[in-house]
């Protein structure tokens, strides 16, 4: 089987900036990681396919052996589908996180920051690497006056309503009944 | 028969285009997210019958001969599962129902639920009944991201902090998988998995390993596996109560099939069994430790999750037919029983407005049945007989104990402190949260757990809220399965040992006979 060194190369740069990418903490550049991994792995692919050829199902006279493989190629345009669906879904949520907190950062969890201040006493020096610069990076806007959208809640403009919440109840009921009743 | 096995995926599709339509209509959407999976669990069963009685159904979908086109393909693991899944999905379906009846109203109903959890059913069944990899991963897609709306429902901070750790994970995984398949089709020129299986001895060695390996990482990051758990504990416990139930019982399972099928069909010279038990002890004593350390119920059910995961990878590293049969019993049994815990703490959560162990009091007098619906589970997923949970293990162990190698004895020591540790960390929460007196105090018992004050959300309190019937029905309703499994142990346990005979044999595969196929115009 023949290929192409050049796509292979390409194919190894792609995965290895996807990986640096997604490990950031800005969710933009996760998904930035993420659309280049998606690349990466449909140009690989691709690099199965072996050496090109002509279209398949070109023509009946045709040699089926001058073909080009079709199965990868239906492979990479599913998975070209997928990866499509699931950076749109990614960037709302992107937008939703960026809406609640100003920020597009993947937050920490606050049990995660409850066990390292426990801890912190027994070990400070981790302490000092962890609490320094990490929490600044967020976006370029960090203050209302520049932030270029106004974020909407449901209670700054009527026309909006927010069904989202699910398990909250319409009014406050009075008693638990239970289930006895 | 086979014009039945496209409907498995088709119908809840078609199911889910109908429940987005009608999304301000409540009645609607509920009446055909149950009729459409009441249907296939139907089919399962009428499948499951026919396949246990002759051959495997392979369906080639769209008409293209089978080595080209999409395969779905049934035998009796796939029926069994897609059964098995169905009525879990039912059930929660119902729990959820009961609660938004409860919660919502005509004017702001959560329009986009019952579309995301029919094409997660899809997803769910689509993996189980794939025949080649690719259409495995293409069901994973369906169910993972409808997962991803699931997970991140309401959209509130919480949910979309824990979602995005899911996600992220999630996507990793996908990639590996998807780089699996594209090597897998570089070196044998196929994905189709009988094919895959039939090839695959012609390969060296070192270049099987490699492939192994790349898809056993994929698959256990769905399965969390350890060391590749982390991510479930952190992001289960925030999602809406029957949301986690389903995903706590199904998901992880989705990857633990995955695994079988690797472990037994596609790579069977392969041998990376040593690997798999490490793992397996891990996961085991690492999850049941985690679970020990908390304080809320969400998440020491997560941690057992994981736990309970070591188990099956252990069956599976035995690899005698005896195990795997074990295995699957063990994983039907798992499914049920997770996923009924889960939703008996849904209950806990609404009528006591906490799952904290710490403040939860006087369960028994105040709700005495929501008592029996954690009772019952707890004690089977801790495995104490006659409950499935105690003959899944016992029939592990009794594998393990037949090879008898040094190592299997350490894994059954493993196994059975696992196992007690669960039962620990189950009947503490029941003995603090039910049979402890409300209004008591009790210095004595408070120092006891005083160090579980820091464990993550131990103190939240949230409104109390009365319980629909329909809501104690389907946890009821799960309960009364678990029980069914003890009492027909017999039967299932033979279908599972037929399968456990049936997966280790490559002359199995039939999806290559002619005879067998028959080509039927699917989706």
């Amino acid at each position: 089987m023949n290929v192409s060194l050049v796509l292979i190369i390409v194919m190894a740069v792609l995965f290895a900036c996807g990986v640096y990418a997604m490990l950031e903490r800005s969710l933009t550049r996760v998904l930035i990681g993420f659309l280049l991994l998606g690349n990466a792995a449909n140009l690989l692919l691709l690099i199965v396919m072996g050496a090109p050829g002509n279209a398949p199902f070109f023509q009946e006279s045709t040699d089926p052996s001058s073909f080009s493989d079709p199965l990868p190629q239906a492979l990479t345009l599913t998975a070209i589908v997928i990866t499509f669906a699931v950076s749109a879904f990614l960037l709302a949520l992107i937008y939703r996180s960026w809406q609640l907190g100003q920020a597009d950062t993947v937050e920490d969890d606050a049990t995660d920051v409850a066990l390292r201040v426990r801890t912190a006493d027994a070990d400070e020096e981790m302490d000092q690497e962890i609490t320094d610069d990490d929490d600044d990076a967020t976006t370029d806007f960090l203050d209302a006056a520049s932030t270029p959208i106004t974020v909407l809640g449901n209670r700054d403009f009527s026309g909006l309503r927010d069904d989202a919440p699910t398990d909250r109840g319409r009014a406050p009921r009075s008693e638990p009944e239970g289930d006895e009743r | 028969m086979s014009a039945l096995v496209p409907l498995l995926v088709t119908l809840p599709l078609i199911g889910a285009a109908f429940t987005l339509v009608f999304g301000r209509r409540r009645r609607i959407q509920v009446a055909v997210s149950l009729s459409t999976l009441t249907a296939v669990m139907v089919i399962a069963a009428v499948l499951l019958v026919v396949v246990d009685s002759g051959e495997p159904l392979a369906v080639a979908v769209g008409g293209w001969p089978i080595p080209f086109g999409i395969v779905l393909y049934v035998d009796r693991l796939a029926a069994l599962l897609v059964l098995v899944s169905s009525v879990v999905l039912l059930a929660v379906l119902l729990f959820s129902v009961g609660q938004g009846a409860a919660d919502g109203d005509e004017e702001t109903p959560v329009s986009i639920f019952h579309p995301s959890y029919l094409i997660l059913s899809a997803g769910i069944f689509n993996a189980f009944i794939a025949g080649d990899l690719f259409n495995l991963y293409v069901g994973f897609e369906i169910l993972l991201v409808a997962s991803y709306v699931l997970i991140t429902l309401g959209g509130t901070e919480s949910r979309i902090r824990s979602g995005v750790v899911y996600i992220v994970v999630s996507l990793v995984s996908s990639i590996l998988f998807l780089a699996a398949i594209a090597m897998i089709y570089g070196s044998l020129g196929t994905v189709n998995m009988a094919q895959i299986a039939e090839r695959m001895g012609e390969l060296p060695q070192d270049v099987q390993l490699v492939l192994h390996l790349m898809l056993l990482l994929a698959f256990s990051i769905k399965a969390a596996v350890f060391p590749l758990s982390f991510w479930l504990p952190d992001s289960y416990p925030t999602a809406p109560a029957p949301v986690t139930a389903v995903f706590a019982g199904l998901l992880t399972k989705v990857g633990v099939y995955a695994m079988i099928r690797t472990e037994t069909q596609l790579f069977n010279d392969n041998d990376v069994n040593l690997l798999l038990m490490i793992v397996a002890l891990a996961t085991m004593i690492v999850g049941v430790l985690g679970a020990v350390a908390q304080a809320e119920m969400k998440r020491i059910l997560s941690f057992t999750l994981v736990s309970h995961i070591g188990y099956m990878v252990f069956g599976l590293a035995i690899a005698t037919p005896l195990a795997i049969g074990a295995t699957i019993y063990y994983m039907i049994h798992h499914i049920v029983v997770q996923t009924t815990l889960f939703l008996a703490v849904g209950l806990i959560e609404r009528r006591a407005g906490t799952t904290s162990i710490l403040k939860l009091k006087g369960l028994m007098k105040a709700a005495p049945v929501i008592a029996v619906l954690y009772f019952i589970p707890a004690v089977n997923l801790g495995g104490l007989p006659p409950f499935s949970g105690f003959i899944g293990k016992f029939a592990l162990f009794d594998a393990a104990a037949e090879v008898g190698t040094p190592i299997m004895i350490v894994l059954i020591v493993g196994g059975v402190v696992t196992s007690l540790l669960t039962l620990y960390a189950l009947m503490r929460a029941w003995n603090l949260g039910f049979w402890r007196e409300d209004g008591s105090e009790e210095p004595e018992v408070e120092a006891r757990v005083e160090y579980l004050g820091d464990a993550p959300a131990a103190g939240v309190q949230t409104e109390r809220r009365v319980i629909p019937r329909v809501m104690t029905a389907a946890t009821a309703g799960m309960v009364v399965v678990t029980v069914a499994l003890t009492v027909f142990a017999g039967p299932l346990y033979d279908i599972c040992a037929r399968i456990g005979d049936g997966l280790l044999e490559p002359v199995h595969i039939v999806q290559l006979d002619e005879d067998a196929v028959q080509t039927g115009a699917g989706s």
